[in-house]
C-alpha cells in the first residue's frame, strides 16, 4: 500500500475532526465553569468539602489512562490477548469510576447538599454529571471496540479507532482532573 | 494508513473502477473493500439517507425552505395582529381555532408565533439551511475532494436536523402550543414552567428541539472544518481556495466554538426547569405563592446565551459573504478586489465575534465601565465591515456586469448589509442603546442586517448554483421579478421601523391601544403589514420556480454556465457520488483569474502560463 507510509506524515482526517469535538467539549466545560465563577461572585454561596471520594477516583481514572495506553501499545505490537486484557482492565476502571462517582453524589447527599439547594451544590452535580455522561460515551466506545475484539479476527487496520478511543479517554481523564482542581480551588 | 472500514473519507467509489482513486492528497489510494460494498444505490440509499454531500445539500436546503415558509408564514400572522388590533378575522379563527377566539389573535399566540418566527428563521433557516446547504454543496466541490471527511456523520448531522425540525413542529400541535417565551429563552420566563402556557410543554420541546440542533451543528461544523483542512486536491492551498470555502470554514470554527456554550445554558436550564435547581431562579412568586428557588442569576443565562447568540448572528451572515464574494466576482467578470483584506477581515469579525456578546445586554444594569469596553470593541467590528463593503463596491466598479438573478441578489445584499450596518453603530453605542433597546429600531437593525442580508445571499447562491444543484437552469423573469418585489419590499417592511424605533415605540407589544403616544403609527403599522404580506407572496414566486425548475427547468448544455473559475464546473453536469469520474483536478491558480491578459476568463485548472505567477 503506497499510501501508508505518505499518510504517516499527515493528520488523519478522523483524528482531526476528534480534535475538534474536543474543542467543542472544552467550550461546553469552559462555559459551565465559568458560569460557577460568575455565580460565585454574586453571594449566597454555600461552603462545602468536596466528596473524598472524588480523590480515589481520580487515581482510578489515572491508572486507567495507563492501561489504555498499554492497550494501544499492544494493539500496535499485534499482541492481541494483551490487547483484551488491557481494555478490560481499562473498562473496568472506567466503570469504578462511575460506581465511585455515584457514592461521591450519595455523600454529597447525606451531608445534606442536594442538587436542588444552594447553587453551590447544584454546580457540582451537574457539571460532575455532565462529565460523567462523557465518560458513559468513552465506556461504550470501548465495549463496542473490546466485543468486536473478542468476535471478530485481529485485523490492525483498525489501530485509527483504537488510537481515537485512547486520546479521547485520555482527554474525559484530564478534564476530570481539571474539574477537581476547580471545584477544590472553588469550594473551600 | 488509511483503514477503509474507519476511514469514510474517500470511501464509497464512484465510478465502477475501485482499483486506484487518486485522492485529496494526491496520493494512490489502496482498492476501496471495506465494509461498504454497496455501490448500487437505491432509493433509500440515494435520496433518503444519502452520504452524497450534495444530496445532504439539497435535503438541508428544502427542509430549511420548509421552515423559511412557515416562519414566515407566522410573521404574516402576527403582522395581522399589529397591522389591524383587534379586528376580527373569522378566517384566523377557522384555522387556528381556539388561537384566535374570535378571529382576533390571541395575546398567548401572538408570544408563540414571535418566539417560534425568530427560533425558525435564527436557527433553521439561517443556520442550518446556509450554512448547512452551502457548505455541504461547495466545500468539496470547490476543494476538490470526493465527498466529506466522514460523509456519515454528514448525513447524521442532516438527520439531527430533521429531528429537531419534527421536534419543533410537534410543538405547535401541543394543547398549550409551541413556546412563547421569546427565541432568547430568557429565565426565569422559560425557567418556570406556570409562566405562561408555552413555558411548559413547548418549552421542553424548544429545549429538546435545540439540543437535537446543536448536535447536528457540531457533527456538520467538525466535518466541513476537517474536510477543508485535510482533503483539498493538488495545488489548492490555503491562498487559493474561493472566498466561500474561507467564509463557510470560518462559519464553522465559530459554530464549533459557540454553539456547545449554548447546549451548557440550556442544560441549567433544563435543570432549573426539571430538577428544582437555582442557577437561574432567584425569588420568584407566581400566582401568589412563592417558589423555593433561591439564589440563582437570571444574567447568567444572558452571558452564557450571548456568548452563542452573538457568534451566531456571524454565524448567519458569513456563509452570505463567501456566496456574494464569489457571484459577484463572476457576474462582473473582474477579480475580487482585496482577496487577501477579505480573508483577514473575516478571521477578524470571526474574533471579535467572542467579544462582544454583553452589547445585548447594556439594559441589563451592565457596568458602565464593563461596557465601555464592549462598546469600543463592538464598533471594531464596523473596519472589518466597511473593509469588505469597500472591497465588494470596488470588485464590481467598472466591471461588465452580468445582471443574473444571483447578481441581483448580490448587490441586493451590499445594499443592505450597508443599511443594517450603519444601524449596528448606532446601537453599538451603549449610551444610545439604552435609548433604543427594545424599540422597533433594534428590530429594523437586527432584521435589515441579519435576517434580510443573509437571504439575500441565500437566494443569490441559490440561482447562482442551482445548475450543479440540478444539472438545469431556473426561470430568469421569475427571478428578477422575485428579486424586485422582495428588495423594494424589504426595505417597505423595515425603514419605516427606524422612525417608530426612534419615536420610542416598544418591542414584543401585542397591542399599542393603552398608548395614546403610539396611536400615530397605526396607519404605518398597517403599511409594513400589507408589505409583509406583498413580501410574504413574492417568495411563492421563489418556491414555484425552484421546485418547478427541478423537472421542466431549462437543461444546462455545459458545464459552466457563468463562466466561472472554480473547480466546482469541471465535473460533469450531473456529478454522481465521488463529483469527478476520473482523477481529481489539480489547480493552478486562484479562482479570480476575470479579465486577466484579455482572456475572459481563466479557470483554476489551467496550468500557468509563462511569466505568471500563481497568485494575485
Amino acid at each position: 500500500m503506497m499510501s501508508a507510509a505518505a499518510n504517516n506524515n499527515r493528520f488523519h482526517p478522523l483524528k482531526f475532526g476528534l480534535w475538534l469535538g474536543i474543542a467543542s467539549i472544552i467550550m461546553l466545560f469552559a462555559a459551565l465553569t465559568s458560569a460557577y465563577i460568575v455565580r460565585k461572585a454574586q453571594g449566597n454561596w454555600v461552603e462545602f468539602r468536596m466528596p473524598p471520594i472524588f480523590w480515589l477516583n481520580t487515581v482510578v481514572i489515572l491508572a486507567s489512562s495507563l492501561t489504555m495506553h498499554w492497550a494501544v501499545i499492544s494493539f500496535r505490537k499485534m499482541k492481541e490477548n494483551t490487547f483484551r486484557i488491557a481494555l478490560s482492565v481499562t473498562l473496568v476502571l472506567g466503570i469504578i469510576f462511575m460506581l465511585c462517582q455515584y457514592l461521591g453524589w450519595l455523600d454529597l447527599g447525606n451531608r445534606g447538599i442536594y442538587i436542588d439547594g444552594n447553587p453551590s451544590g447544584s454546580f457540582v452535580y451537574v457539571i460532575s454529571g455532565v462529565h460523567a455522561v462523557h465518560i458513559l460515551g468513552g465506556l461504550i466506545i470501548m465495549a463496542v471496540i473490546l466485543i468486536r475484539s473478542f468476535i471478530k479476527a485481529f485485523n490492525p487496520n483498525k489501530i485509527t479507532g483504537v488510537e481515537m478511543m485512547a486520546t479521547y479517554w485520555h482527554f474525559v481523564d484530564v478534564l476530570w482532573i481539571y474539574l477537581l482542581i476547580f471545584f477544590q480551588i472553588n469550594l473551600s | 494508513m488509511i483503514d477503509p472500514a474507519i476511514s469514510p473519507a474517500t470511501h464509497k467509489v464512484f465510478t465502477g473502477d475501485s482499483t486506484h482513486h487518486q485522492d485529496s492528497m494526491g496520493e494512490i489510494h489502496e482498492p476501496h473493500n471495506g465494509h461498504h460494498e454497496h455501490h448500487k444505490e437505491n432509493f433509500i440509499t440515494k435520496y433518503v439517507f444519502s452520504q452524497d454531500h450534495k444530496m445532504i445539500a439539497k435535503q438541508f436546503l428544502i427542509t430549511g425552505m420548509f421552515w423559511a415558509l412557515v416562519g414566515g408564514l407566522l410573521s404574516v400572522v402576527f403582522r395581522v395582529q399589529l397591522g389591524f388590533p383587534n379586528q376580527a378575522f373569522p378566517i384566523l379563527e377557522t384555522i387556528f381555532g381556539k388561537w384566535a377566539p374570535g378571529g382576533i389573535i390571541s395575546p398567548d399566540f401572538y408570544y408563540m408565533l414571535v418566539t417560534m418566527h425568530g427560533t425558525l428563521l435564527v436557527f433553521f433557516v439561517l443556520t442550518a439551511g446556509l450554512s448547512g446547504t452551502f457548505a455541504n454543496l461547495l466545500l468539496p466541490l470547490q476543494i476538490g475532494a470526493r465527498d466529506m471527511a466522514s460523509p456519515f456523520l454528514n448525513m447524521l448531522s442532516y438527520w439531527f436536523f430533521f429531528m429537531a425540525s419534527v421536534v419543533m413542529m410537534a410543538s405547535f400541535f401541543l394543547p398549550d402550543g409551541a413556546s412563547d417565551v421569546g427565541w432568547t429563552a430568557y429565565p426565569p420566563l422559560s425557567g418556570v414552567k406556570e409562566s405562561s402556557p408555552g413555558a411548559s410543554a413547548g418549552m421542553d420541546y424548544w429545549l429538546v428541539g435545540m439540543a437535537l440542533f446543536i448536535f447536528s451543528s457540531l457533527l456538520g461544523g467538525l466535518n466541513y472544518i476537517t474536510t477543508v483542512l485535510n482533503l483539498r486536491t493538488k495545488g489548492m492551498s490555503m491562498a487559493k481556495m474561493p472566498l466561500t470555502v474561507w467564509a463557510l470554514l470560518i462559519t464553522a470554527v465559530l459554530g464549533l466554538l459557540s454553539f456547545p456554550v449554548l447546549l451548557g445554558a440550556a442544560i441549567l436550564l433544563i435543570f432549573d426547569r426539571n430538577i428544582g435547581t437555582s442557577f437561574y431562579l432567584d425569588n420568584i412568586y407566581i400566582n401568589g405563592h412563592a417558589l423555593p428557588n433561591d439564589g440563582g442569576n437570571a444574567i447568567l443565562y444572558q452571558h452564557l446565551f450571548w456568548f452563542l447568540g452573538h457568534p451566531e448572528v456571524y454565524i448567519i451572515i458569513l456563509p452570505a459573504f463567501g456566496l456574494v464574494s464569489e457571484v459577484l466576482a463572476t457576474n462582473a467578470r473582474k477579480p475580487i478586489f482585496g482577496y487577501r483584506a477579505m480573508i483577514l477581515s473575516m478571521l477578524a469579525i470571526a474574533v471579535l465575534a467572542f467579544v462582544v456578546w454583553a452589547h445585548h445586554m447594556f439594559v441589563t444594569g451592565l457596568n458602565p465601565f464593563v461596557a465601555s469596553v464592549f462598546v469600543f470593541l463592538t464598533l471594531l467590528v464596523a473596519v472589518p465591515s466597511a473593509i469588505k463593503v469597500f472591497n465588494w463596491i470596488a470588485t464590481i466598479w467598472q466591471g461588465n456586469i452580468r445582471f443574473t438573478p444571483a447578481m441581483l441578489y448580490a448587490i441586493g445584499f451590499v445594499s443592505m448589509f450597508i443599511s443594517g450596518g450603519l444601524t449596528g453603530i448606532f446601537l453599538g453605542n451603549s449610551s444610545i442603546d439604552i435609548v433604543l433597546h427594545d424599540t422597533y429600531f433594534v428590530i429594523a437593525h437586527f432584521h435589515i442586517v441579519m435576517g434580510v442580508s443573509a437571504f439575500f445571499g441565500m437566494f443569490a447562491g441559490v440561482y447562482h448554483w442551482f445548475p450543479k444543484m440540478y444539472g438545469r437552469l431556473m426561470n430568469n423573469t421569475l427571478g428578477y421579478i422575485h428579486f424586485w418585489i422582495t428588495m423594494v419590499g424589504a426595505y417597505m417592511i423595515f425603514w419605516p421601523m427606524h422612525y417608530m424605533g426612534l419615536a420610542g415605540v416598544p418591542r414584543r407589544y401585542y397591542s399599542f391601544d393603552a398608548f395614546q403616544s403610539f396611536n400615530m403609527f397605526g396607519g404605518l403599522n398597517q403599511f409594513i403589514t400589507l408589505a409583509a404580506m406583498l413580501v410574504f407572496f413574492a417568495q411563492l414566486l421563489f418556491l414555484v420556480n425552484f421546485f418547478f425548475s427541478i423537472f421542466y427547468g431549462r437543461k444546462l448544455k455545459t458545464q459552466n454556465p457563468w463562466e466561472s473559475n472554480t473547480i466546482e464546473w469541471t465535473t460533469p453536469i450531473n456529478a454522481g457520488h465521488g463529483n469527478w469520474p476520473g482523477e481529481l483536478p489539480t489547480v493552478h491558480r486562484w479562482p479570480y483569474d476575470y479579465s486577466k491578459n484579455g482572456e475572459e476568463y481563466i479557470p483554476q485548472t489551467t496550468p500557468l502560463r509563462e511569466g505568471e505567477t500563481g497568485g494575485h
